[in-house]
């Protein structure tokens, strides 16, 4: 490559992959502020209901990717990847935006979540058709022989943009009084709209980016020819030739490869905080550190593929996840349980704090209790009853709550456990884009590799935290049990892709 | 190497209907154990989006199964110019 193509290279990758930085971002502020956003959108009468409201949107959110894989990677096979890919960001810019204005339901009632399950929809769809024409654009640009090395740099933006949804929702959440207090209760009253309005910004500008990019050569050229496929469709998935080589995409990488990356990432922070009990920030800023320090090796790995091939870089991805799961979330709650550790009985405090029930003779019993431990972790836990003034009444379960704050030395344990998590999931995501591209002719490359990938990546991982949460509903003695999901997927996925794939399918696909 | 490709196969078909069977059993099993609209709609999700996705890697083990993964293609030039015969 000169000098010329070398800058151009960059430009595009650049253009592209902020515009897909974006989208992600967008979709990820959402299921980050689930609970906020339940209580805004949903009946606060039954908490549980409306916390399971928002996850079903967040699901619904993943159900619909593959739809927009579909209709966007159809699109994109037929009238070329740079107006598809620029019309999925104006819908997810736009959705987002919408969700940031949408009124609460103490407002408008059940309009409000009506509209933002349709915006979540919409999101969804969005991004379905965003990141195949993505990958592929950078791919149809690259040499052949550094094609994991640069679209490696488009794996790069999912990880990215949940490490910016993060950092967002953490300085918002703590920028909007002096008080520490009062700034969260602001956040969660109006204050987690800002993220999402902000995305408005960020859109226009990768709108105006990607607006000077040229179309893909390759797909130029067989426009020119008269070579592009009158109906991606049915050449996709209706021909057995392509068909079965979707099949494999799904079945051999993607399905093991979403659910490395959403265990490494999503479920790894619900566990934290849910299981382990670890405060709101730390159990974010611990994964941030990890995403800091894991990311480069994104491009290391997608640079490794165009040498090695991209097969036994993800299956070992895959193999190590699936042997050290158990292992590395045990190590997390162990680090994280008060029982192993030795309390400093003299700072123990205990206040209870009682206040009569607006137009009613009963009362709110509050009582926190923090406990320090001698490796400097801090536990509060909030125990909250009603006193009921008629004679004999009791609540039947207290509402307990716990944040644990960890020590430092606890902290950068587990800081290290999350940077191996997410390592899996660059050798499992970095050389992808690659490797689905490679797959499939260029006239209905944007259909054909979308759908698995969302499949994979979508249904399979983005119901990973969900089903895990289930598993541990419905076995209730093994707190790591929600584990078995992506590692069952796992080894399923790793046993076909060692049986079926070839190491490098194409050394010779066609490139610039 | 083709005929463990083949003979696994057989298992990927046997898995299909094996999955099915745990999805409807556990969906049951909730749903009796808790009785609210909650635990059906988020099963009535599950069952729904599994169905296509159980039913194409049945599909995938008849290919297999079939000797279709005997050969990859190997070449830009074999991708491109797939035999079209439709299914």
């Amino acid at each position: 490559m000169n000098n010329n193509e070398t800058k151009g290279i960059w430009k595009i990758i650049g253009a592209s992959s902020l515009g897909t930085l974006i989208e992600w971002y967008d979709f990820y502020i959402f299921g980050s502020l689930a609970t906020v956003i339940a209580n805004q959108f949903f009946p606060k009468t039954n908490p549980t209901a409306a916390l399971l409201s928002t996850l079903a949107t967040f699901a619904a959110g993943f159900i619909v990717r593959p739809f927009g894989a579909l209709v966007f990677g159809r699109l994109g096979d037929l009238i070329g990847r740079k107006h598809t890919f620029l019309l999925t960001l104006v819908l997810m810019g736009g959705s987002t935006f919408l969700i940031g204005c949408v009124p609460s339901y103490e407002s408008i009632g059940f309009l409000a979540p009506i509209l933002v399950l349709i915006l979540r929809l919409l999101q969804g769809l969005a991004l379905g058709g965003e990141y195949g024409g993505a990958a592929t654009y950078v791919a149809e640009h690259s040499p052949n022989h550094r094609r994991g090395y640069f679209t490696s740099w488009i794996q790069t933006t999912a990880t990215l943009g949940l490490f910016i949804s993060l950092g967002i929702i953490l300085l918002t959440r703590h920028s909007l009084d002096a008080d520490a207090a009062k700034s969260i209760a602001k956040f969660n009253d109006w204050g987690w709209r800002i993220p999402f309005l902000l995305s408005a910004v960020l859109v226009v500008v990768s709108i105006y980016i990607r607006l000077k990019m040229q179309e893909s050569p390759l797909f130029s050229k067989l426009k020119a020819e008269g070579k592009t496929s009158t109906n991606p469709l049915k050449e996709s998935f209706a021909h057995k030739a392509n068909l079965k080589m979707v099949l494999l995409a799904l079945f051999g990488a993607t399905m093991g490869q979403g659910v490395v990356w959403y265990t490494g990432q999503f479920y790894a922070q619900s566990f934290i905080e849910n299981v382990c009990k670890v405060d709101f920030d730390q159990s974010r800023t611990m994964i941030i550190w990890g995403i800091l320090f894991a990311t480069p090796f994104f491009v290391v790995w997608g640079s490794l593929s165009d040498k090695v091939g991209r097969k036994w870089i993800m299956i070992l991805g895959m193999l190590v996840a699936v042997v050290s799961y158990k292992y590395l979330f045990t190590q997390i709650l162990n680090t994280t349980d008060a029982k192993t550790k030795v309390e400093i009985v003299d700072k123990r405090e205990v206040k209870p704090t009682v206040t009569l029930i607006k137009n009613s003779t009963d009362s709110l019993r509050k009582v926190v209790t923090k406990t320090y431990y001698e490796d400097g972790m801090k536990m509060v836990e909030t125990k909250t009853d009603t006193v009921y003034s008629a004679i004999g009444k009791k609540t039947i379960k207290p509402v307990v709550s716990v944040a644990k704050t960890l020590g430092d030395s606890d902290y950068w344990k587990i800081v290290g456990i999350v940077f191996i998590l997410i390592f899996y999931v660059t050798m499992v995501y970095g050389p992808i884009a690659a490797f689905l591209v490679e797959l499939f002719p260029t006239k209905i490359r944007y259909t054909s590799m979308s759908l698995p990938y969302h499949i994979g990546n979508g249904v399979f991982g983005g119901l990973t935290p969900f089903i895990a949460t289930l598993f541990t509903t419905i076995y209730t003695n093994d707190k790591t049990v929600g584990l078995m999901y992506p590692i069952v997927i796992a080894t399923l996925c790793c046993v076909i892709g060692s049986l079926y794939i070839r190491n490098r399918i194409d050394p010779e696909v066609e490139g610039v | 190497m083709n005929k463990l490709k083949r003979y696994a196969g057989i298992i990927w078909i046997v898995l299909g209907p094996l999955a099915i069977h745990y999805l409807m059993a556990t969906a049951e099993s909730e749903i009796a154990k808790k009785p609210v609209i909650d635990t059906q709609i988020q099963w009535g999700v599950f069952l729904t989006i599994f169905y296509p996705i159980v039913i194409g890697f049945i599909l995938f083990g008849l290919y297999a199964l079939e000797g279709n993964y005997d050969h990859i293609p190997e070449s830009s030039a074999e991708i491109d110019d797939y035999d079209v015969k439709p299914l």
